[in-house]
């Protein structure tokens, strides 16, 4: 079993966002907050995808010390909406995992499909699996489940535990749905105003 | 040689027709008019300076003022690059890029030209110096152009599928690649036709010059094929070095996308 992952944060500030000091250890970390607040800007920071302030480390190596491409592969983030390069699914996968598939309910034929005629379900459980593949240490996750039925959101949450189990990853996951961050367990974050912009809270553990 | 003198009414006559086509687009409402008799004017009174110009220069051989022009003629090219495109870097990469790869391919190519393969005495002669410079860098500008102005409408249109391909880990040079590679195809398509059709559809500008001025066209043509080549280098190795800096200027040091250096985005 993989050493349990840990992401630290010391005076992380982007956008309105005041400076954050956190520490996250393996397993489910919900965060919710008014839009606008800065949730998707957060998670961008944290991949490093956002000019930011501030220092992260993961597993006690700093942001700043890996090529921003490495600390991506391990600090990894799933936006709200997955975009398509290739002329087949199966060409935005670092290795094709039938079994990933089969979980999150898709028939292995998704490998040759062509990204222009998915749903938006299919397109939102195959930006997952494709993260997934990569194994990162720390999955960012953007509202992963806003365009799913129950059945298939309940399928990703079940997929998305296991991982984190089996890796003993992190899981940062934004949600909007109490009773989600309910089921998914862990610490609740949440953004909430402050002062000219916004503020971290740790809501309930 | 027999060289037939254009009299002002031989250019009176030429100039006429662009009038004529001015006055079409006027009636068909085409809209193109005022641009038309804008360049009109300005080829009018820059050839008509630069011939003034070269005369003064042919007759001496000071280098300085002979430099002095080459980078006259660099300033104004990179200018001209610059405002062809639709998203510019700012600040100084802007103007930047365009006249640091056309110094790099046009003079290098140009100096390779004259001190290796035509070595007038000086080398800078500037009745080789200057038509030689100025063929490279009109063409390279085109190219060049082209290329930042695909590059970076490319990057624009298609900015989620880069973010998302980051997100994944994909080093920067990976995610820019297929968009270099079509900027560059698109920056060289000009001159690759130019040279594809050359003496069978087309009789390339300097060899119709060379002939309509009394060379022998065997002579006019070993000339045109020169220039064909060192375009068609000039060009490439001047676009691949624009399309390098622009596209590692897209990306910042911890390799994100940076759309907020070009304008109008």
């Amino acid at each position: 079993m993989a050493t349990p992952a840990e992401l630290r944060l010391e005076g992380l500030q982007v956008g309105r966002l005041e400076p954050v000091d956190l520490r996250l250890g393996p397993g489910i970390t919900t965060l919710h907050g008014p839009s606008g607040s800065g949730k998707t800007l957060f998670l961008r920071a944290l991949a490093d995808l956002e000019p930011h302030a501030g220092r992260a480390w993961l597993d006690g190596r700093e942001q700043a010390a890996l090529p921003a491409h490495l600390w991506r592969r391990r600090v990894m983030l799933v936006p709200a909406e997955a975009h398509w390069w290739g002329e087949r699914v199966g060409d935005h996968f670092a290795r094709r995992d039938d079994r990933l598939l089969e979980a999150l309910g898709l028939p292995v034929a998704a490998w040759g499909w062509s990204p222009a005629r998915l749903s938006s379900g299919e397109r939102q459980r195959l930006a997952l699996a494709r993260a997934l593949v990569l194994e990162p240490r720390a999955l960012l996750l953007d509202e992963p489940t806003a365009n799913l039925d129950a059945h298939s959101r309940e399928r990703l949450e079940d997929l998305v535990q296991d991982y984190r189990t089996a890796r003993n990853a992190i899981v940062l996951w934004v949600s909007h749905d109490p009773e989600q961050r309910a089921r998914l367990g862990g610490t609740q974050l949440a953004l909430r105003p402050s002062g000219q912009g916004f503020a971290l809270h740790v809501e309930a553990a | 040689m027999d060289l037939i003198h254009l009299g002002p009414l031989d250019l009176g006559l030429a100039a006429a027709l662009v009038l004529m086509l001015a006055a079409l687009s006027l009636y068909l409402g085409l809209g193109v008019e005022r641009r038309l008799l804008l360049a009109a004017l300005r080829s009018l009174i820059q050839l008509g300076l630069l011939g003034l110009v070269l005369k003064t220069l042919f007759a001496q051989t000071h280098p300085l003022p002979i430099f002095a022009l080459t980078g006259v003629m660099l300033a104004v090219a990179a200018w001209e690059v610059r405002a062809r495109q639709r998203h510019r870097f700012r600040g100084p990469w802007g103007i930047g890029i365009g006249a640091l790869s056309m110094f790099v391919s046009s003079f290098s190519v140009t100096l390779l030209a004259l001190v290796v393969v035509i070595r007038p005495t000086p080398w800078y002669a500037p009745q080789y110096l200057i038509p030689f410079l100025g063929m490279l860098l009109g063409n390279t500008m085109s190219g060049i152009a082209i290329g930042l102005e695909s590059l970076t409408r490319q990057a624009c249109d298609l900015r989620p599928v880069l973010e998302d391909r980051l997100a994944l880990g994909h080093p920067w040079q990976q995610v820019i690649a297929p968009l270099r590679r079509e900027a560059m195809r698109a920056g060289l398509i000009p001159i690759i036709n130019a040279m594809s059709v050359a003496g069978v559809v087309s009789l390339p500008g300097m060899m119709t010059g060379q002939i309509l001025a009394g060379s022998p066209p065997m002579e006019a043509a070993k000339y045109q094929l020169l220039i064909l080549f060192l375009i068609a280098a000039g060009t490439g190795f001047g676009a691949a070095a624009a399309l390098w800096v622009a596209s590692r200027r897209l990306f910042d040091g911890r390799e994100r996308l940076r759309l907020d250096r070009l304008d109008g985005v």
